[in-house]
């Protein structure tokens, strides 16, 4: 619900009697800066917020594959002996949780972040000040988590940390610590952001959009959020009682008083095994936004690609056991699982079909990002199929614990997601950045990451089978595991090797653009969807007028038509399609300091709880206050408030109702008080809009 | 900007102002999403505690043996109560009626505070008893379940009393009615919770 200025003379407004100055209780004025570092602290714009998200992420990619580097040298050759069990331990376990909840976690949100609001046509997300809030929270708890290498020691207990093992007799350090509540922190940024983005895509649509005209990558992402809105708090639930355990003195995991070791397990799974498509779900999105503009077709079975998408968001939660076959179970859980996961393989099966029958028949461009989206096809396809075998659950009896679980988790989330993230750099960059990566050095990057991958972690599906466990920090020679393992080694470095590339072809292409900036036009690839019917890179208000929307990829009809004989012709040239970007009348919402002071709080909050309650006490009050701050604060800069005040409707101005959005989570936070995402002050009043109260 | 985007302005133009696509607002939208979010919250730590109840290996064994059940059940008529004011809050602000909201936000805040005494008085009576938080399992799964709870009631008492506030600075009227209503969304929820706990733990031996 738009504020939707009606058109009134700006002469006649500001003179108008004293200015209202909307600072009730007397609260800070909100920061105004549009450029220059600062201003990223205080941003609430979803684009910004998503490119800090990627940047975040890529930063944390590179933390993550130097330890996986690691990880391959000491299993370079048989006894290794650079690192110690202990370190070892730590090693892979920090590997697992940074690229899981730090990297490929986060660049899901990146993507989601810039492009759903884009795709649906609106002008932000629904509550852009809690939007940056999960951003900070998600940051800070990601550094958090990795502090612990410099206070102790990291986290050596395995990504998903079964208890008892987990317990203070077994890790005795602080590492688990820092993974239970740099996990609880990051999981706050996960819950507050689904509840945004959730928000902002049943009520921000533009007129027009139906559900089932939003682009595919908008519907994974609304799959993805609803995934992790009921998740988060299971492994929350978990991540408490494992705190309490090692903080307090509790007894959830202690079996001489009378736990059950099987109690983590299933609550981690219940989260872990969704996850695993929260994971996944952003780069289906993403693959099928790509591969129908470089097939110059629609999509293959619109419907079916969603309701695949929402099939496997609801049978994600009736698989989680399949994780715990060798467990004990016993015999009619194992058999039920076994079956939903089998199951659980059609609606993927579907997608990766739809996937090929769009290609079918194209005109086919092997641009980088299209190569990286096939990349997603084969690799996930090998993955899926070692994922079926699981289901298989005497022949997964054998598998569990092995170097084929590695293999095929590897080919799922590197090959699929990875593989989709890195396609969606390419294919957006114009649009974020305003200039292209270079394809030749962009190439070079897919071939060395896709060979790299392969010899990585195809060899390790032979490891498995012959017997190597996972996460033991070194092996016997003669058991036949030294070649592979070599290959291996070579494979990861290999990859690195493909990072580097990336890195380079970003330097360079935005060396060669600051040296002679050639636009790149709103729509470089011929796309589809709304957001390339912007200005490159996307401005600020995103949308001059809200486009009304009548077709699934509305921009490309609005592009083509068919002739009488049913040939497809151009209609318009994109230029007189594309939006200008020059709106000078629509009014956004002014930044915040408040959802980084508030998160700044949180980390505080957790090293307190670990080293000293004097610190905790210090993070608890800033949370509290940030809160009533953020409740209290002005939905706007008093001299920026043009129209507003004149307009005199107390209606919306953000003063600080405190109704709760949502954070049960501890001190009194989160106050949402209404902002509108821009509002537009313009004659036009535009349908559903975001802003809210 | 040619024919496309002038139907376009006429289109949007005749949209009505201030509606979203599901036409509930988002606060309240988020608000049940969030409460959507709980509820695993709370089925999550009830799972655990039904789970954990009777695998203690140190007395108290029964449950039954510290709970003073006409006690809780006079504690649990008081929250429920809370949930009649609350309604009259809402229905109070709706009508415009600030100062009758006032005193039923602060009826509320009072009704929860008692709510809370009688759980800290409780807990201290079964800490008296031998039951503390790390005696047993039981112990812990319980002290966490209606923790957990309490810290719900306590984050609304929170929430109430900042709301009270700004009604006695004039901030609370009839165009905030969507804000107490919301609050009172996570109200009853919390309440309904309390009923679930209320049964699992206390009457269902």
């Amino acid at each position: 619900m738009a504020i939707v200025e009606r058109p009134s003379p700006p002469a006649l407004q500001l003179p108008a009697g004293p200015q209202v100055a909307p600072r009730p209780l007397g609260a800070f004025t909100r920061p105004s800066a549009t450029t220059g570092w600062k201003s990223w602290l205080t941003t609430i714009d979803h684009k910004r917020i998503g490119i800090m998200y990627g940047a975040s992420a890529l930063f944390f990619f590179i933390i993550g594959g130097i330890e996986a580097l690691l990880i391959r040298l000491q299993l370079t050759s048989p006894q290794g002996k650079l690192y110690s069990a202990d370190l070892y331990n730590q090693l892979f376990t920090m590997h697992g949780v940074t690229m899981i909840f730090l990297v490929v976690m986060p660049l899901g949100a990146a993507f989601m972040n810039y492009l759903m609001p884009l795709q649906i046509g609106a002008r932000d997300v629904a509550f852009p000040r809690l939007n940056a809030f999960s951003f900070w929270v998600f940051l800070f708890g990601g550094i958090f988590l990795n502090t612990s290498w410099f206070l102790g020691g990291g986290a050596d207990g395995g990504w998903f940390a079964y208890a008892p093992n987990t317990g203070v007799t077994f890790s005795p350090g602080h590492g688990m610590d820092f993974y239970a509540l740099g996990l609880q922190i990051t999981g706050i940024a996960s819950l507050v952001g689904s509840i945004n983005l959730i928000v902002t895509v049943l009520n921000l649509r533009a007129p027009g959009m139906t559900l089932l005209k939003m682009p595919v990558f908008t519907w994974m992402g609304f799959v993805t959020q609803m995934l992790l809105v009921f998740a988060i708090p299971v492994i929350s639930v978990a991540l408490f009682l494992l705190t309490f355990d090692r903080l307090f003195g509790a007894n959830f995991f202690n079996p001489a008083a009378g736990a059950d070791p099987l109690l983590w397990e299933h609550l981690f799974w219940i989260f872990g095994h969704p996850e695993v498509y929260i994971l996944i779900l952003p780069a289906f999105g993403i693959v099928s936004e790509i591969i129908p503009v470089f097939s110059r077709k629609p999509i293959f079975g619109y419907p079916f690609m969603v309701a695949s998408g929402i099939a496997i968001g609801f049978m994600g939660w009736g698989v989680w056991a399949h994780h715990m076959f060798a467990s004990g179970i016993g015999p009619m859980s194992v058999a039920a699982f076994s079956l939903s996961t089998m199951f659980i393989a059609v609606p993927t099966g579907v997608k990766i079909l739809n996937w090929m029958a769009t290609m079918w028949g194209g005109r086919l461009r092997f641009t980088t990002p299209m190569l990286f989206a096939i990349g997603l096809v084969t690799m996930f396809t090998i993955g899926g199929l070692s994922g079926v075998t699981h289901a298989v659950a005497p022949a997964d009896t054998q598998q569990t614990d092995t170097y084929y679980i590695v293999a095929h988790f590897h080919y799922v989330i590197f090959g699929g997601a990875l593989f989709a993230f890195m396609g969606g750099f390419y294919f957006w960059w114009p649009k974020v950045f305003g200039y292209v990566l270079d394809d030749r050095w962009g190439k070079w990057h897919f071939w060395l990451q896709l060979i790299g991958f392969n010899l990585t972690f195809g060899p390790m599906h032979i490891l498995g089978l012959q017997g190597m466990p996972r996460r033991q920090f070194t092996y016997l020679p003669g058991y036949g595991f030294e070649f592979w393992n070599r290959v291996a080694t070579v494979g990861a470095f290999i990859i690195a090797l493909s990072v580097l590339v990336f890195l380079i072809n970003v330097a360079k292409s935005t060396r060669a653009h600051l040296a002679n900036p050639v636009p790149v036009g709103p729509d470089p690839w011929d796309a589809r969807s709304l957001e390339w019917m912007l200005p490159s890179p996307t401005p600020a208000h995103n949308f001059d007028t809200v486009p009304t929307v009548t077709h699934l990829d509305e921009f490309w009809h609005r592009k083509y038509q068919e002739d009488e004989t049913g040939r497809v012709t151009r209609a318009r040239p994109t230029d007189e399609v594309a939006q200008k970007g020059d709106a000078a009348d629509v009014h956004l919402p002014s930044p915040s300091y408040w959802p980084i002071v508030m998160a700044a709080g949180l980390p505080l909050i957790a090293y307190g709880l670990i080293f000293n309650l004097g610190i905790a006490a210090v993070g608890g009050a800033i949370v509290l206050l940030g809160g009533f701050a953020w409740g209290l604060e002005p939905a706007d800069d008093p001299e920026r408030a043009h129209s507003h005040a004149a307009h005199g409707d107390g209606h919306g101005e953000g003063d600080g109702d405190g109704d709760g959005a949502g954070e049960g989570d501890g001190a009194g936070d989160g106050q949402e008080s209404p902002e509108e995402p821009a509002a537009v002050s313009a004659g036009e009043g535009e349908g559903a809009e975001g802003d809210d109260s | 900007m040619s024919d496309a985007v002038l139907t376009e302005t006429e289109a949007t133009g005749a949209a009505p102002a201030h509606t979203t696509s599901t036409g509930i607002s988002n606060e309240k939208l988020a608000m049940w999403v969030f409460l959507g979010s709980d509820c695993l919250l709370f089925g999550a730590l009830i799972s655990t505690y039904l789970l954990l109840r009777h695998r203690s290996t140190t007395p108290p064994f029964d449950p039954a043996e510290v709970f003073d059940i006409p006690f809780t059940s006079v504690s649990s008529f008081v929250l429920l109560m809370s949930s009649l004011t609350m309604a009259l809050a809402v229905g109070a602000i709706h009508r415009g009626d600030v100062r009758r909201c006032r005193t039923w936000l602060l009826t509320t805040a009072l009704l929860g505070a008692t709510f809370i005494s009688g759980q800290v008085y409780e807990f201290s009576g079964f800490k008296n008893e031998g039951l503390g938080y790390t005696t047993n399992i039981f112990g812990s799964a319980f002290y966490t379940l209606t923790g957990f709870h309490g810290a719900h009631v306590s984050v609304g008492i929170l929430f109430l009393m900042s709301l009270f506030v700004m009604s006695l600075r004039g901030k609370l009227d009839a165009s905030k009615a969507e804000t107490v209503e919301i609050f009172g969304l996570y109200w009853h929820f919390v309440d309904i919770v309390w009923i679930l706990i209320f049964t699992i733990v206390y009457l269902i031996p």
